[in-house]
């Protein structure tokens, strides 16, 4: 998945193929029907929760015109309805979602003046 | 000849994109700090300037992923991600193939370093650019330190980098500027971006004031991501400014947190004309 997003992200290219044929623009990723599902709709908080690196997920929803607040949003939606996250870094160092952390830092929650 | 200036900035790309949003009075600050930082770089006169960036998965991916980078060419492009998201508009940005070769050389006599011919700006190094060298006429160095992708590249290799990277800008005659650039506590691009850890912001911008050497050393990834998210590995390139400049002290000329931004933006300078600090350990 990374490795797909990766390329599309680097590539105007590939990006207009993407937007021509998602499903197609997959083809020669090795990905799972869950992550080409994911990748086809797109699912950000599967996407998320699967483990994609934010830093790549974020130009994914800017390549869909998610806008920002939406796009922290629907990654909360995805921990919240998938779980934790299964791996890479977030899963790897041991992700403890958005309310857990703000407890364990002592802060109030001001997600939604926050980006 | 002797670096001729070295710095930190913050790069989120909230910082430009995301401007509308902040509230304006920070939003002003942080521009007038970054205003500061350009005038002291010009005064510097600098013929090219080295920018120790970590980058996002721009260039370099986990099917090859270099420990350090640096590029070495004449010209690089950028941003990589929509000029519309990043309120940046695509450009071209001079290099100097011939310095960045030199350098490199230089370097890989003491640190391992991968170089790259071609080299696509991410928000890493173009907002830094955005405001430091606004009409893109500086050639610049870029340089990147893993600080993504685990494994990482480990704290005391990122100092044995800067002081490499010191050798190198030393030993050429061009006047050269060096500027490390990442987040310290930051989670970006996660459900919990725009949380900051001041605390753990301001002590490290102590430790690094005062180039405590011990103290940046003594981090440990685990713990950092759990005090201060994964935007925090990137400390890595604050502390190969540090190395660079060992003994001399740091100035902390902005520091706020601005959660619109998702960092708590920093500015600061090393003062290179300072008699050197007693003990760097």
């Amino acid at each position: 998945m990374q490795k797909f997003l990766f390329e599309l992200n680097r590539d105007e290219e590939f990006q207009a193929r993407y937007a021509e044929d998602r499903r197609g623009a997959l083809v020669n990723f090795d990905l799972t029907a869950e992550e080409q599902q994911a990748l086809i709709e797109p699912d950000i908080g599967l996407l998320f929760h699967l483990g994609v690196n934010g830093q790549i997920l974020m130009h994914f929803a800017a390549l869909h015109s998610i806008e920002w607040q939406d796009y922290l949003q629907r990654m909360r939606d995805g921990l919240a309805v998938h779980g934790p996250v299964r791996e890479g870094v977030y899963a790897v160092t041991g992700y403890e979602g958005v309310d857990a952390h703000s407890t364990r830092l002592g802060q109030t929650s001001d997600i939604e003046e926050g980006a | 000849m002797p670096l001729v200036f070295a710095g930190v900035c913050s790069h989120a790309p909230g910082i430009v994109g995301r401007a509308d949003q902040a509230d304006t009075a920070a939003k002003n600050r942080l521009y007038e700090a970054f205003e500061g930082l350009r005038h002291r770089l010009e005064a510097s006169k600098p013929d090219a300037l080295i920018v120790v960036a970590a980058e996002h998965f721009a260039n370099f991916f986990m099917n090859n992923m270099p420990s350090f980078a640096m590029g070495m060419a004449d010209y690089y492009e950028g941003p990589i991600e929509n000029p519309e998201w990043l309120g940046i508009p695509k450009t071209r940005i001079p290099g100097n193939r011939s310095l960045s070769e030199r350098l490199i050389q230089k370097v890989m006599e003491t640190a391992d370093v991968s170089y790259a011919e071609e080299w696509k700006f991410d928000h890493g190094i173009m907002v830094p650019l955005h405001f430091l060298t606004p009409n893109y006429d500086l050639p610049i160095i870029p340089t990147n330190i893993n600080c993504q992708g685990p494994p990482l590249t480990p704290l005391h290799r990122a100092w044995a980098f800067g002081q490499a990277l010191r050798e190198a800008a030393d030993s050429v005659p061009e006047r050269v500027a060096l500027i490390g650039t990442g987040g310290i506590s930051h989670w970006p691009a996660t459900p919990d971006s725009g949380k900051i850890n001041e605390s753990w912001d301001r002590q490290f911008l102590d430790e690094w004031s005062r180039c405590d050497k011990a103290a940046m050393l003594s981090y440990a990834d685990t713990q950092s991501y759990l005090d201060a998210g994964q935007g925090a590995f990137e400390i890595r390139t604050f502390m190969t400014v540090s190395a660079a400049t060992e003994g001399a002290p740091g100035i902390v000329h902005f520091y706020e947190p601005i959660p619109i931004f998702a960092v708590g933006c920093t500015i600061g300078t090393i003062d290179l004309e300072a008699p050197p600090l007693r003990s760097t350990n």
